[in-house]
């Protein structure tokens, strides 16, 4: 089945996320930190640049099937043919430069680096962070890999009872293509914005999961997986396969902050949650202040399926993400939860997408925005409900936070909803953190950042709460470090 | 003695520093002691407490402010307010989405040595007991601070907050406005509990009842930013039976003469 792929058009290519790049621990301690640089030799390096060869390289590396080959040629030339998306979107992303972008890395030998040589800051920043021993060296590229590498195989081994296929792409379709190959590329097809078009020729990494019908994932699957080597890949490639009555929680990595040179991300999440079918999609961003994190999410729900993306952006050069459902079956329900923290130089183009393709769908959009400094916040939505369909409702909710009048924050909503059967809510607000609210916290023995902080924190206390805990104690300490660079 | 003394004081906006509003005001206050200021609106009041606690808006363009004999001026609000002053607002801000319990938790975290963890169990206790002495029902916990209270309930929030954060100095800026009988005489035996010799308090006030049930040790009258008498109790009854007509007429005698 082919999604209505024609409806997801500009102006809103919106279902395009793209890069995700480096995350970065010093967000908010010392941007220059960010230059820091790997001292790892790579097995295999697909060198900087990309042409046919390149790809060819890629997919011989992995030992893939030659459909995956050409696949990735086809949409190599689909990504040649698009043009930035700068009609609408920022002219900031003409400055990506695609030549000087390495496509492929695997890590095959040891680092070099040790932990005596990582800069104070950064070793401090992950001990702010609370990011265990272990997994700090790896971040820092003291380790080739995480030595939790047994964790994920335990999980890994557990779901596998329940007959769930969790591994990453390359392996998935090694393995498993006729599962994975009806559905891969379906939910968003390579041409559908520039960037989609580019991890459809370069992926590598990313999670492969299959829940099969009737089966409720108890423990939501990430942790151990996030660390996973090739899971660091700038062009991660995710599918979820729910089938009818399954049930499953995903987090995506890394709310640590992840060390790269590489400036670009652009990852390609597809979601099917099939009849009666729940998925749970969690991500909480911390890239460094260099990169273009351009990610393309959708997610297409059968009848009576229920899919909910909780989408946590912060730090970035550019991020755009418009994570989107496709209700394509009647009763089916699609959710988005949306927050962007922009700081100085930080644009945080974010928002989603709900298409309306069934009777009695509904969809929930909250998005919320806190632009500081410079930063500059971005909300884009589309809601679509054609006329032949009956009782859909949508709400949208879109909330901007600004600290400091500096700061700069843009909502463009568009919903189409044809007919007369629909119930269709739209809120927005925009709110200020004022000095009288900081002084008064002040006042009471806090910090300006401590303050600041905290206001922070409360604006999306609502959304928060709907989190796994260990996703809102990590992003509470996220906001702390930014909100510390911040001031003064 | 721990000691807040005000020297000659001068505060302007901080946009127009060449306009004071409080126009070289002087006043000690020692813990222990409670002085009541009254005087007209717009006299300078609350711009003298904002000032002391360090507020933004406001220049401090001469004079001086002493913590037991060291300036203050150059510390940040959450400074002084960690070195002991505490301000209760005469309109308390909102903070939407961060609770009371929070709210408080954090001003109490803040006040300890670092790495030093709060003890939860003893701080709920502690802030039960402070509640059902103020009668603030439980569920306020939960609450966001300030957001929706109505203006009595916002200030029996500025008395708990006062009551968990054990100031040496308080500055009460018309704590008693927006309170009803009742809940003025709760919030006033709320303040009586914790006076004593570690707490000295500026109660800034319009009226007398307040005064009844908080007998201050010292009532000086502001008047056109500055302190123009001062007197005990007693001044306070006489400016409710005579008005400020009266202040008035007697410095434009003074100043005549
Ligand atoms: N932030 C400000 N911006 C503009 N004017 C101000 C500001 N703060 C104080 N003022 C002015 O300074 C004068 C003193 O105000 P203040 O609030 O200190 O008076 P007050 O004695 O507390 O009065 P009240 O009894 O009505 O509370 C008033 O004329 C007021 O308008
Ligand atoms: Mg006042």
């Amino acid at each position: 089945m082919k999604p209505p792929s024609d409806l997801l058009a500009a102006p809103d290519t919106a279902l395009d996320d793209t890069t995700s790049a480096v995350e970065n621990p010093t967000v908010g301690i010392d941007q220059s930190a960010g230059d820091f640089t790997y001292d790892v030799k790579y097995e295999f390096d697909a060198g900087s640049g990309l042409n046919e060869d390149v790809i060819r390289y890629i997919s011989n590396v992995k030992k893939e099937a030659s459909w995956i080959l050409d696949f990735r040629l086809k949409a190599y030339k689909t990504f040649l043919e698009k043009p930035m998306p700068t009609h609408w979107a920022t002219k900031d992303l003409e400055n990506i430069d695609f030549n000087k972008i390495r496509y492929y890395l695997s890590q095959g030998t040891k680092p070099k680096r040790t932990w005596d040589e990582v800069p104070d800051d950064i070793k401090k920043t992950f001990e702010r962070l609370g990011i265990p021993e272990q997994e700090r060296k790896f971040l820092a590229g003291v380790e080739a890999q995480f030595d939790s590498e047994a964790a994920y195989s335990n999980v890994k081994d557990i779901v596998a009872k329940q007959g769930v296929i969790f591994c990453n792409s390359t392996e998935a379709l090694r393995e498993h293509p006729e599962l994975f190959k009806k559905w891969f590329g379906k939910v968003i097809p390579t041409g559908d914005n520039k960037f989609s078009a580019l991890n459809s020729a370069v992926f590598s990494g990313g999670s492969f999961i299959y829940v099969p019908k009737g089966v409720k994932v108890a423990m939501p699957l990430q942790a151990y997986f996030r660390i996973n080597a090739e899971n660091f890949g700038q062009f991660e490639r995710t599918l979820i396969i729910a089938d009818e009555g399954a049930e499953v929680t995903y987090m995506e990595g890394c709310t640590a902050p992840k060390f790269s040179t590489s400036t670009l991300h652009s990852a390609v999440v597809e979601l099917v949650a099939l009849k009666g079918a729940k998925i749970q999609y969690i991500t909480v961003q911390n890239w460094a202040n260099n990169v273009f994190n351009l990610v393309t999410k959708r997610a297409i729900a059968m009848e009576d399926a229920e899919v909910k993306w909780i989408d946590c952006n912060i730090g970035s050069r550019l991020t755009m993400k418009y994570p989107g459902v496709i209700l394509k079956g009647k009763r089916a329900r699609g959710e988005v939860i949306s927050i962007a923290l922009a700081n100085d130089g930080q644009h945080q183009d974010t928002g989603a997408k709900m298409i309306h393709a069934a009777d009695d769908t509904t969809s929930v959009i909250v998005a919320k925005s806190i632009s500081v400094g410079q930063g500059r916040s971005t909300y884009r939505g589309v809601v679509h409900i054609p006329k032949h369909l009956k009782g859909c409702k949508n709400n949208t909710e879109c909330d901007a936070l600004l600290i400091n009048t500096n700061s700069r924050t843009d909502t463009y909503p568009a919903i189409v909803v044809r007919g007369d059967t629909h119930a269709v809510q739209h809120e927005a607000s925009v709110s200020k953190v004022s000095e009288d609210m900081i002084f008064y916290m002040q006042q009471r023995g806090l910090t300006e950042a401590q303050a600041m902080s905290l206001a922070v924190n409360g604006f999306v206390n609502d959304l928060v709460r709907q989190f796994p805990m260990e996703y809102s104690v990590e992003l509470k300490r996220l906001i702390d470090l930014e909100m510390e660079g911040s001031v003064g | 003695m721990p000691s807040l003394e005000i020297r000659d004081l001068f505060v302007a906006l901080a946009a127009t520093p060449d306009k004071p509003i409080v126009k070289g005001l002087t006043l000690t206050i020692l813990t222990g002691e409670v002085h009541a200021i009254m005087g007209p609106n717009g006299t300078g009041k609350s711009t003298l407490s904002k000032a002391i606690a360090g507020h933004p808006d406001y220049v401090i363009t001469s004079g001086d402010v002493l913590l037991d004999g060291k300036s203050i001026l150059e510390m940040e609000p959450d400074q002084r307010a960690r070195a002991g002053i505490f301000l209760a607002f005469q309109y308390p801000s909102e903070i939407p989405g961060v609770t009371i319990a929070n709210f408080v938790r954090a001003a109490v975290q803040a006040r300890l040595a670092e790495g030093e963890d709060l003890d939860a169990t003893a701080y709920y206790k502690r802030l039960y007991s402070k509640m059902d002495l103020l009668k603030i029902d439980r569920k306020f916990t939960s609450r966001s601070v300030n957001e929706g209270f109505s203006g009595g309930e916002k200030k029996r929030c500025e008395i708990l907050q006062m009551a968990m954060l054990e100031p040496t100095f308080a500055l009460m800026d018309e704590t008693d406005s927006g309170l009803d009988i009742d809940a003025l005489r709760i919030v006033a035996e709320g303040v009586e509990a914790m006076r004593g010799d570690k707490l000295g308090v500026m109660l800034i006030t319009h009226y007398q009842r307040l005064l009844d049930y908080i007998v201050p040790d010292f009532v000086h009258v502001m008047y056109d930013g500055r302190i123009v008498k001062s007197g005990d109790k007693t001044l306070a009854l006489e400016l409710e039976a005579k008005g400020y007509d009266w202040v008035k007429q007697e410095l434009a005698a003074a100043t005549t003469a």
